[in-house]
């Protein structure tokens, strides 16, 4: 995977946000997603996980910042909330091909694979939740993606079936080599096979490796020797604190009404970075904020 | 035989029920009845600037129907008001406006009734060439549109990030739809062209395993609806255009019959044979 990591990004966002209605859903997100790659968001609900998918997806176009995708790519995308209407005729195996020709024996394999191969000729309107979220997963691979996009891909399913979902992406990401932005709704326990977590906070609140379940003897007494290859545990290391009101707390003690790189009041994602050098006005980077 | 009005009529129904299945699937999985219905109140303006200003009046209808679109699409991005909102101001005040222009050519005598309820009794053989010839341009734009304009509908997000253009597919179909207004106003008339594209493909729903099947069978059914109609009208008497909705009424009230298990309802534990 490090090896293919070098290559160029399949996606990449700079200093990217969105503005809506007066105020910036997410601001100043640097991501890149690099084939062969699990990069996971984690955050609050309203910390901008979603906007900053649809950033990197280009469904929407960043007010601030660059998005760029490499030409070409082939992108999936499974949003996190897909309604079917009552009058739209449509079954699993349909679905398969929405968006571009999928083969069918394709399309059996990647229903096969989610285990949903039962279900060819349901319709969507019928299927469980948990069965809904795997027919989106096998569309999502029957394209054969560069990069596959999954927006809390294990909601509504079981935890059993959570561990066994998050094996199946690893293995995907395995066969196909695709890179994998993968958007989930826990804040600490991410998959194993993640490279590179990203916590938000409408910014980049800090980012980092996950460590393995298998190496806490406390999570792996909470979740079971199942769980210990699939999961991982991904500490936070912050050096503010978002008040309820809205308003930042600084690791210096300062409160600022917005967390903005430009205010100069936390060091993104680097937790080596430590002490109360926020005063200065401008963007730390690593290198070059000097420890003067 | 095209000498004959009654075979006439006939075809130019057909024609017209061929075109408004699929695109009537369309208005009812997006749910925009009310979208059809602003478009074909826009056709008595396009009438009205078309006796105006002397120019042909299924292109003065057409242009009028899309430029309506077009303002739907940019009054929905200002979004200061709701879509349906929008949708009545445009209805109402473009028939009011098309009334009102109407009222002050008085050296034009207009027939408001054929208008508003269509005449289709009175087809010529431009008017089928129009009918067959723009509908097959119709059906072959919407079939180069299929893939795109289906999967926005399902889901306008995985549709732009998978590289569908939705924006494009949605601009030729409100195109396509301006065009089948314009096709079938003289025909159905302004105010029951709406009940032409959902009411067949409302009958074909529950009958459908899927979305081109149910394309189809709304064609089919809107087929039916045009003989059934045509000949009851000739039978009693009843004006065309009102006799054929009424016939696509009774085919929605059987499909709403129970099924003797055939399709339609969602078979689930049945078919699993993995």
């Amino acid at each position: 995977m490090s090896e293919s990591a070098q290559q160029s990004p399949l996606v990449s966002l700079e200093q990217a946000g969105v503005f809506r209605s007066g105020r910036w859903l997410v601001r100043g997100v640097d991501l890149t997603v690099a084939a062969g790659e699990i990069v996971t968001l984690v955050g609050p609900n309203g910390s901008g996980k979603s906007t900053t998918a649809k950033m990197a997806l280009g469904i929407l176009r960043p007010d601030e910042g660059q998005a760029a995708r490499r030409a070409g790519l082939v992108v999936s995308y499974v949003p996190q909330k897909v309604a079917v209407d009552w009058t739209l005729p449509l079954t699993a195996g349909r679905f398969m091909r929405l968006t571009g020709r999928v083969s069918a024996s394709e399309a059996g394999q990647a229903m096969e694979a989610t285990g949903v191969a039962h279900l060819k000729d349901a319709e969507l309107r019928t299927l469980s939740g948990g069965e809904f979220q795997r027919v989106l997963l096998a569309r999502a691979i029957a394209r054969r993606p560069d990069l596959l996009v999954l927006d809390e891909p294990v909601q509504g399913v079981d935890f059993t079936g959570e561990i066994a979902l998050y094996e199946l992406i690893g293995r995907i990401r395995d066969d196909l080599g695709c890179g994998v932005l993968l958007i989930s709704h826990d804040l600490h326990v991410v998959m194993a096979a993640t490279d590179r977590v990203l916590c938000l906070n409408g910014h980049v609140c800090c980012s980092g490796t996950p460590t393995a379940v298998a190496g806490s003897e406390a999570y792996r007494k909470l979740f079971g020797a199942q769980a210990a290859p699939a999961l991982a545990v991904y500490r936070h290391r912050h050096d503010h604190t978002h008040l309820p009101d809205g308003r930042v707390r600084h690791a210096d003690g300062t409160v600022t009404d917005h967390c903005h790189p430009d205010d100069g009041h936390h060091h993104h994602g680097h937790p080596d970075h430590h002490g109360g050098r926020g005063e200065s006005g401008h963007r730390d980077r690593p290198g070059e904020s000097g420890r003067t | 035989m095209l000498d004959d009005f009654f075979i006439r009529a006939l075809l130019a129904g057909i024609g017209v029920a061929l075109v408004a299945g699929p695109l009537g699937c369309f208005i009812v999985w997006r749910r925009m009845a009310y979208f059809g219905d602003t478009l074909s109140h826009g056709a008595l303006l396009g009438v009205a600037l078309g006796l105006l200003l002397q120019v042909d009046l299924t292109l003065a209808v057409f242009a009028v129907s899309a430029l309506v679109s077009l303002a739907l699409l940019v009054l929905q991005r200002r979004a200061s008001l709701s879509a349906d909102a929008l949708l009545g101001l445009l209805s109402h005040s473009s028939l009011a406006l098309g009334l009102v222009v109407l009222a002050f050519m008085t050296w034009v005598r207009v027939d408001l009734m054929g208008l508003l309820f269509g005449d289709i009794l009175a087809v010529s053989r431009s008017d089928l060439a129009l009918i067959w010839g723009g509908g097959a341009i119709v059906l072959a734009l919407l079939a180069a549109v299929w893939r795109p304009l289906f999967a926005a509908t399902v889901n306008p997000e995985i549709a732009e990030a998978e590289g569908m253009r939705p924006d494009r597919a949605n601009i030729v179909f409100m195109l396509l739809m301006a065009g089948v207004i314009a096709i079938a106003m003289k025909i159905i008339g302004v105010l029951l062209i709406t009940a032409m594209l959902i009411i067949p493909a409302a009958a074909a729903r529950r009958l459908a395993s899927g979305p081109e099947q149910m394309a189809v069978l709304a064609s089919a059914i809107g087929v039916a609806a045009v003989l059934g109609g045509l000949f009851g009208s000739l039978q009693w008497d009843t004006p065309s255009g009102p006799s054929i909705v009424v016939a696509a009424l009774g085919l929605f009230l059987v499909s709403l019959m129970p099924l003797r298990g055939a399709s339609g309802r969602p078979v689930r534990e049945g078919k699993s044979n993995g």
